[in-house]
């Protein structure tokens, strides 16, 4: 229907650009919001056995299911799993904590390794749900941020974590942390908790986009820095890339996107991406998807292709 | 060209010296609240076994596995307003006090070693010592309650009824005694105290127990050597004429 002397825009591939429109029918909708209903199952399952494990006493072979929270827990009593951060700061207060708890650390690492650590954000952390209905309704009621401020902030944070766990000696983050205070209150018993959690959520919501996960949370800082070199990226398929943007619109850490560094690496690279999966399904062009860094290959657009298709144009 | 440089250097240092005034104002207020936190308060019922006050804060992970542990709902995690530190293991006796589990699970569920697994015998923990207000003991009023002595799980050792005599027309009072070296703090006779505000709680033994010091000793306790040559004393006897040193001079009659 476009009128035929409307230019159509054209992507540095010579493909024209095309906006990300929601399908209409409720099954196209549930694909594209697939990882969106993933994560929110995951996030509320954990805490779901983790409460049924101590409220209702659920076993599986004999054996409790998931005790704990996600500072530290036991899966079917034998499979330990700490919070690598939280023991990094214990052990900088100056005691060395159980082998129980050290090994539990690694036993993260060893998985933040493979899925990645902000991963832990996106997927895990129950107040990655509250940041993102903050930043929902920010959207639509289209609230300006009231400052700026570097997102870079987030690893002084981490720094004055670790050194304050030495000054102090008590592990600095887990004691005024909303997240430990979130997952705490909702699996033992509610509290004065979510005063906390209601303040980071009008801080996302009045005072700055994506303020709390996006700029000072340290938790997030820390796996980003540790989950840098994990396995599972988002691999960037430069050749169908016609640079629309709908992904860096719809991503709640919009500067790992660079399309320079992503066409030479065939991937987004940064650590600060939390493999949320919201960019690949809003990209009309299929050019995201979910890879190991093993298998993923830069692919160039070639020279000639591209300035054929510009002649052609 | 060279402005430029010395602009663009003093906006450099510009921005260092503000996010290092930005990072010191936060750190003192971060710092200041946890020392706040952590010393929130002096006492607060821990788990049995668990170590002392400082270093239990510096290594509770705040999981809640001891809370999963306990088989009678005893341990709470202190949530925001619990005047507590954060997201650390109490118990509140008077609620529910510990039922001291031979095989202790709590301290087994513990990743950090916050609780303490050196603690072999549930006997040896020590979560508090319990006191009596024997102002409002009913035993000190002279009735036969002892309930506490009856209820307490090392019975005999931490707890004793005494014979307490008073004076002629009254007849004598069995009163509850608590001794710190058998106490383990489990807080049952805090629960099992019938009257309306308990009469024995638990408290923290630093609160409430006083130290005698080594420069008293006790002749009828312990052996104290004699060191004191007493035969100086021993005036009147035929032949010696050294006079006892110290208070004789009272006796020479100058006085």
């Amino acid at each position: 229907m476009n009128k035929v002397n409307k230019p159509v825009k054209l992507g540095p591939n010579g493909r024209p650009v095309r906006p990300f429109v929601m399908p209409e029918s409720f099954t196209g909708k549930l694909i594209v919001w697939r990882y969106l209903l993933l994560r929110r199952a995951l996030q509320l399952g954990l805490l779901l056995l983790f409460f049924g494990t101590v409220r209702w006493g659920w076993k599986l072979a004999g054996q409790p299911v998931l005790t704990g929270n996600l500072s530290s827990s036991e899966f079917l009593g034998f499979i330990p799993m700490s919070d690598p951060f939280a023991v990094l700061q214990i052990i900088l207060t100056g005691q060395l904590p159980l082998q129980e708890a050290l090994i539990g650390a690694a036993i993260i690492l060893a998985i933040v390794a493979v899925i990645g650590g902000r991963t832990w954000c996106a997927w895990v952390c129950p107040v990655n749900m509250v940041t993102d209905l903050a930043s929902r309704i920010r959207r639509q009621l289209n609230i300006k941020d009231a400052f700026k401020i570097s997102r870079k902030i987030r690893y002084s944070v981490l720094a004055l974590t670790l050194v304050l766990s030495i000054l102090t000696g008590v592990a600095a983050f887990e004691w005024v942390s909303p997240i430990g205070m979130l997952h705490r209150e909702l699996i033992f018993g509610i509290g004065a908790g979510w005063i906390a959690i209601l303040g980071v959520f009008l801080f996302d919501l009045l005072i700055l986009k994506n303020g709390w996960c996006g700029h000072l949370c340290p938790l997030g800082a820390f796996y980003a820095v540790v989950g840098k070199v994990a396995q599972l990226r988002i691999a960037f398929d430069t050749p169908t890339c016609t640079q629309c943007c709908e992904c860096v619109k719809v991503c709640p850490e919009p500067q790992v996107f660079n399309f320079k560094a992503a066409t030479k690496t065939g991937m987004i690279a940064s650590g600060e991406c939390t493999n949320c999966g919201r960019c690949i399904t809003v990209c009309p062009e299929d050019t995201l998807k979910f890879d190991l860094r093993q298998h993923i290959k830069p692919q160039q657009v070639t020279e000639t292709t591209e300035s054929q298709q510009r002649r052609a144009a | 060209m060279s402005k430029n440089a010395s602009n663009s250097r003093r906006d450099f240092l510009t921005r260092m010296g503000q996010g290092t005034a930005l990072a010191a104002t936060g750190g003192l207020v971060w710092m200041y609240l946890l020392n706040q936190q952590a010393h929130a308060t002096p006492f607060a019922i821990r788990p049995p076994g668990s170590l002392a006050e400082a270093d239990f804060n510096a290594r509770c992970i705040k999981c809640g596995q001891c809370v999963d542990a306990c088989p009678y709902d005893t341990l709470k995690l202190a949530t925001a307003e619990a005047g507590i530190p954060i997201g650390t293991p109490y118990f509140i006796p008077k609620e529910i006090p510990c039922f001291m589990c031979e095989d202790i699970p709590c301290l087994k569920a513990c990743p950090t070693g916050a609780i303490d697994p050196a603690l072999e015998n549930i006997d040896d923990s020590r979560m508090g010592l319990a006191v009596i207000d024997i102002e409002n003991c009913l035993s000190w009023q002279g009735l036969r309650c002892e309930i506490c002595h009856r209820e307490c799980p090392v019975k005999d050792k931490a707890i004793t009824v005494e014979h307490h005599p008073r004076r002629i027309s009254k007849h004598a009072m069995f009163v509850p005694l608590v001794h710190s070296d058998a106490c383990t703090g489990c807080g049952i006779c805090e629960k099992a105290c019938p009257t309306q505000k308990a009469a024995i709680r638990i408290v923290q033994p630093d609160l409430v127990q006083g130290q005698i010091g080594d420069h008293y000793r006790l002749g009828w306790t312990i052996d104290t050597p004699i060191t004191q040559d007493f035969k100086a004393y021993d005036r009147g006897k035929k032949g010696d004429d050294t006079p006892a040193p110290d208070l004789d001079f009272l006796n020479e009659g100058s006085l």
